[in-house]
């Protein structure tokens, strides 16, 4: 029986001939993770260890002098860094619950609705997995200005929202619910919003957590939205912020620390948020083929 | 009222109305500008072919530098890191549940720290005296006397940039053929073995390959987009737009160069449409390749 190699996939336990593989993982795992260890560590130093030379990658005297600095600089350019942290909070929050709502709409209308247009649109759309937003930065901005979102909170959320990947990933999920669930609600006199909201959003709550973790990445992220649709300083996000701190610290060696403490602070919660729900990204992703 | 919406386009309204707004019509502005003279100050004036003609005929800077950059940062990201996404996915599936999830997690991680987070990291491990990591690792073994300028010499930069691509491109595609690679049925590959498969790499390419095409699909798509994306890199990298020679400039950095900087609106959009078709055409290709729509 030994020659079925396949049935290894998804062990449910440690076999020794798993040793190889770990020989690669393992050491590629700490390959990928050493500069997100490096920004931790690197975040709690000290002045004087960010000076050392030769230069040591872990901290020794942990501090939290960089992030008292970090806040510290925000108030001094005007913004208080609390500002800035409740603005990308009330963005991404809001942007997240837009994005959940409208692609678990969509993607209930692409799956099982009827309508002209539908396998256009779904066409379109992943056509559209293609587009890269930096292509059309330009006349993005001249739509927005036209629409006359400039220096609105609502231009910092609504052009991440809709995102192809999303409605793509969501639509598929949907695609293998059985239509008798929908067949039977039906007879019994519930409208399409019904089902959608009381038996297809329980089903697919997976692939709902996934749209929201891209967008929550999306949104969190962002820095092309505060840079060009808002002049208004005080409606700026964290991520921008933070992208302008190079400049701000003239690219020093003390600015390093304000720097790392700073990628600390956006890179933790799209970890904690992927990390909480990674179960349901992948039950997501295992229905995720384009066909 | 809940109770009365039937009609589908209470459910793809909202989406549509955003979808069509922020990326169909820009993508279509794009198309039309780009047969424009546009200062964004003046009406944007019809000059035909002119932008793309000048594009190709008379900009250096775009076919000595900014073209073949593009190209060889794609062509050695995407395919490398496409490549790697599946074969660390395959490795993932072997092993079980906890030790995977916990490695795929970490493998991931990168993708998820926004490209100028990360750029501390990057400015520090390379900089170019002697308080950069790797210059103080190299001077400290006497490999080199000198510290190397990493990042403002144009022969490094377009390396680094591909590492630092490489190092975040298990991505969204990566989960989904990982995912993909567990679902398979797993008596098809004992059915397969009775037929007489004799090796894991038959395995692999017999069975588990085509079992998930569909996710091989997505993840070359989404390699294809990530790679051309990132293009940001260079400019934070070096902290110059232009970047030093123009060694790590792509595409999207001289869009950015003539839209936002000359204000040369419609010059850049030609370069958008040339860009989008590029990446329109290179997923098809690679769609093709994976023999797609049997």
């Amino acid at each position: 029986m030994a020659k079925f190699q396949g049935m290894k996939i998804n062990p449910t336990r440690y076999h020794r001939s798993q040793l190889k593989f770990y020989a690669i993982l393992l050491p590629m795992a700490v390959f990928v993770s050493l500069p997100i260890i490096f920004i931790v560590s690197h975040a709690f130093k000290p002045s004087n260890e960010l000076f050392a030379y030769p230069p040591k990658f872990f901290v020794r005297m942990p501090t939290f002098k960089n992030f008292t600095d970090l806040f510290q600089l925000a108030s001094e350019s005007g913004i208080p860094f609390s500002k800035y942290l409740f603005n990308s909070v009330m963005v991404t929050g809001i942007g997240v619950f837009l994005s959940i709502l409208i692609t678990g709409l969509a993607a209930y209308s692409l799956s099982k609705l009827k309508f002209k247009g539908k396998k256009l649109l779904f066409e379109i759309n992943t056509l559209a997995l293609m587009f890269v937003p930096i292509a059309v930065m330009i006349p993005r901005y001249i739509t927005i200005a036209q629409l006359g979102l400039i220096d609105n909170y609502l231009v910092l959320i609504l052009p991440l929202i809709a995102m192809p990947v999303g409605l793509f990933l969501v639509k598929q999920f949907i695609d293998q619910t059985p239509n008798e669930l929908i067949e039977s609600a039906k007879i019994d006199g519930a409208s399409e919003m019904e089902i959608f909201i009381k038996i297809i959003v329980p089903i697919i709550l997976p692939a709902l957590a996934t749209v929201g973790i891209l967008s929550f990445q999306l949104i969190w992220n962002d820095v092309i939205g505060s840079t060009l649709y808002v002049n208004d300083e005080s409606m700026k996000t964290l991520a921008f912020y933070f992208s302008t701190l190079a400049a701000r610290t003239g690219n020093t060696v003390a600015g390093q620390g304000v720097l790392a403490a700073a990628s600390l602070i956006s890179f933790v919660p799209n970890l904690l948020i992927f990390i909480f729900f990674q179960g349901k990204v992948m039950n997501t992703m295992a229905s995720s083929g384009i066909k | 009222m809940i109770k009365k919406m039937n009609h589908p386009a209470w459910f793809f309204t909202p989406y549509v109305i955003l979808f069509v707004t922020f990326i169909i019509i820009p993508v279509v502005m794009a198309i039309v500008l780009s047969f424009t003279y546009f200062n964004t100050i003046e009406t944007p004036e019809y000059i035909g072919l002119r932008n793309y003609i000048e594009l190709i005929t008379r900009d250096e800077v775009f076919m000595q530098y900014v073209l073949p950059n593009t190209i060889k940062f794609a062509f050695i990201v995407g395919p490398v890191g496409y490549f790697m996404s599946f074969l660390l996915a395959w490795m993932l599936a072997q092993i079980p549940h906890k030790p995977r999830t916990v490695l795929a997690i970490i493998m991931y991680s990168p993708s998820m720290t926004a490209g100028i987070a990360m750029t501390v990291v990057w400015t520090v491990l390379f900089s170019g005296d002697q308080t950069g990591y790797l210059n103080a690792l190299l001077l400290n073994w006497g490999l080199i006397r000198e510290p190397i300028q990493f990042l403002t010499s144009p022969d490094y930069l377009m390396n680094i940039m591909i590492i630092v691509s490489l190092w975040g491109s298990m991505g969204v595609g990566f989960l989904a053929m990982m995912a993909g690679i567990l679902n398979i049925d797993k008596s098809l590959y004992e059915a397969a073995y009775v037929d007489g498969l004799k090796n894991r790499w038959q395995e692999i390419f017999y069975i588990t390959i085509p079992s998930m095409k569909p996710q091989m699909l997505f993840g070359a798509v989404m390699a294809v987009v990530g790679t051309f994306s990132v293009g940001a890199i260079g400019v934070q990298l070096s902290g110059a737009n232009p970047t030093p020679q123009y060694a790590g400039q792509l595409m999207v950095n001289h869009i950015e160069d003539f839209g936002f900087i000359r204000y040369l609106m419609g010059y850049a959009s030609a370069v958008s449409v040339v860009l989008l078709i590029m990446i329109y055409a290179i997923s098809k290709v690679t769609w093709s390749l994976l023999g797609e729509r049997d």
